[in-house]
């Protein structure tokens, strides 16, 4: 019988509140080259001038370690946890809002989160973090901060397809949830696909999308192909960065799948805007 | 294309020589204000009461920003969806507002009270925020400190780079822009 491996709570704060700061901070290399490889394909001079602006934003937030998007977003956390490890002097969740409060207060993120969804008074410290666990083989605990700005959450959506719509009815959802956002959601975005299991597996998988390396494939090469599929065709929708016109409206669609019943074919839609941020270390 | 310089308060004549896609450097004092700030001023209108600030010939700046860490005057500043303001944007257009920078498209209750009193939404580079904070010299909060990051700042900026999305004539540079690159 493997051992068993002790965590200890206050490790698990203090890497919370680093993952939160650093993520919000540094911008991850792969979305950074895919603004650099992007500028060189689109073709709208305002398009172009906006993704050196980011590349240069980038920059300055991880120079001076202050955030590069002002909504520094919900704290998504997911949790990767062996099924060898024993939690110790705390609660783990507990542990994980309080090294999302740490964070955010001592690395001057903004709090943006209200404790009642109708009454809407601010937490003040950034909690109640959203946190998603899997129990997996094995005695670490992986941990991804993953803040998700409020704009780009607004546009994604979720429908119940009929399965007799079959691919075309996804391709048509996810373009026309696209087409809708405009430029409200900051592009060039990515955007996170879940497509089966039930509607909140379906959602998990667009939101599980989103932590892909920027333009890293589907192994499937079925669904590989329709990511290609939908970026161009996304691209050929002419919203652009900052949605002032232009072929860059997404730098990646990530499809995640699953199976699903008889009678559903589900499709999420998470749309990410290009401060594609998420950190993660493994204890 | 050249940047033109605008100073605040706007004139109802700046505001008229605006046009879509026309990028202005903005200099002066510009207001911040989100959803929750927009909602406490429009009740106040509601009840005949004075507002906070002095809104005539203004600019809101749609942002919450970053807490200022220790030796700058604020933390990151980049626009919101300016769509959530668009509930109360028209009653503020109404009594002189003349300026908007945000990001997203606005609805037509807004734009065409835009049109019909003469006012400006401007869009500036969503999450260049790092970028845009330093085009902020003062920083105040000037009214409901309670809602913390959504409080009403009176900043002053110096050459703040937007670009005017809607003017006072209805045209729409989203819809212009998408236009000119949409394949299909």
């Amino acid at each position: 019988m493997p051992a068993i491996r002790t965590i200890d709570c206050s490790v698990i704060i203090s890497e919370v509140a680093r993952l939160c700061q650093e993520a919000n901070y540094r911008l991850g290399e792969d979305v950074i080259n895919s603004f650099k490889k992007s500028c060189e394909t689109e073709v709208s001079q305002s398009g172009k001038e906006i993704l050196n602006l980011l590349v240069e934003n980038a920059g300055i937030a991880a120079a001076e370690s202050i955030p590069m998007c002002q909504d520094t977003g919900v704290a998504v956390v997911f949790l990767e946890l062996g099924q060898d490890v024993h939690i110790i002097n705390g609660d783990l969740y507990e542990a994980v809002n309080q090294g999302v409060r740490k964070g955010y207060q001592e690395g001057f993120l903004r709090k943006s989160i209200v404790g009642h969804p109708l009454e809407r008074v601010n937490t003040g410290d950034n909690t109640p973090a959203v946190i998603h666990t899997k129990i997996v083989p094995g005695e670490q605990l992986k941990i991804t901060v993953a803040p998700k700005g409020g704009g780009s959450e607004n546009m994604s959506a979720l429908k119940m397809l009929k399965p007799a719509e079959g691919v075309e009815g996804v391709k048509k959802f996810v373009l026309d949830t696209v087409k809708n956002a405009g430029p409200n959601p900051c592009p060039p975005l990515i955007i996170g696909v879940g497509i089966g299991g039930t509607m909140e597996k379906c959602a998990m998988l667009a939101k599980e999308a989103l932590l892909r390396p920027v333009g890293e494939p589907h192994p499937l090469p079925d669904i590989a192909r329709l990511e290609q599929e939908l970026l161009e065709k996304i691209n050929k929708l002419g919203i652009g960065p900052s949605g002032l016109g232009g072929r860059t409206t997404a730098l990646a669609v990530h499809i995640e799948i699953f199976g699903c019943h008889i009678a559903s074919l589900p499709v999420a839609v998470n749309i990410n805007c290009h401060a594609a941020r998420h950190k993660s270390v493994v204890i | 294309m050249t940047r033109v310089r605008l100073t605040t308060p706007l004139t109802d004549e700046t505001a008229a020589n605006l046009r879509i896609g026309q990028q202005v450097l903005i200099n002066g004092v510009i207001y911040t204000g989100r959803d929750a700030a927009h909602k406490r001023l429009v009740e106040l209108l509601d009840q005949g009461k004075e507002l906070p600030v002095d809104l005539r010939g203004q600019i809101i700046y749609y942002v919450g920003p970053s807490p200022a860490p220790p030796g700058r005057v604020i933390g990151s500043a980049g626009p919101t969806t300016a769509g959530r303001m668009d509930a109360y944007a028209p009653r503020l257009i109404e009594i002189g507002l003349k300026g908007m920078i945000g990001k997203g498209a606005r609805s037509e209750a807004v734009t065409e009270a835009m049109k019909k009193y003469g006012a400006v939404y401007f869009a500036a580079v969503g999450g260049a925020a790092a970028l845009i904070s330093k085009c902020i010299e003062q920083a105040e909060v000037v009214a409901y400190p309670d809602l913390g990051p959504e409080a009403i700042y009176k900043f002053t900026v110096k050459d703040f780079p937007a670009i005017v999305v809607n003017d006072a004539f209805g045209g729409d540079l989203y819809q212009e822009g998408r236009k000119i690159y949409a394949e299909e």
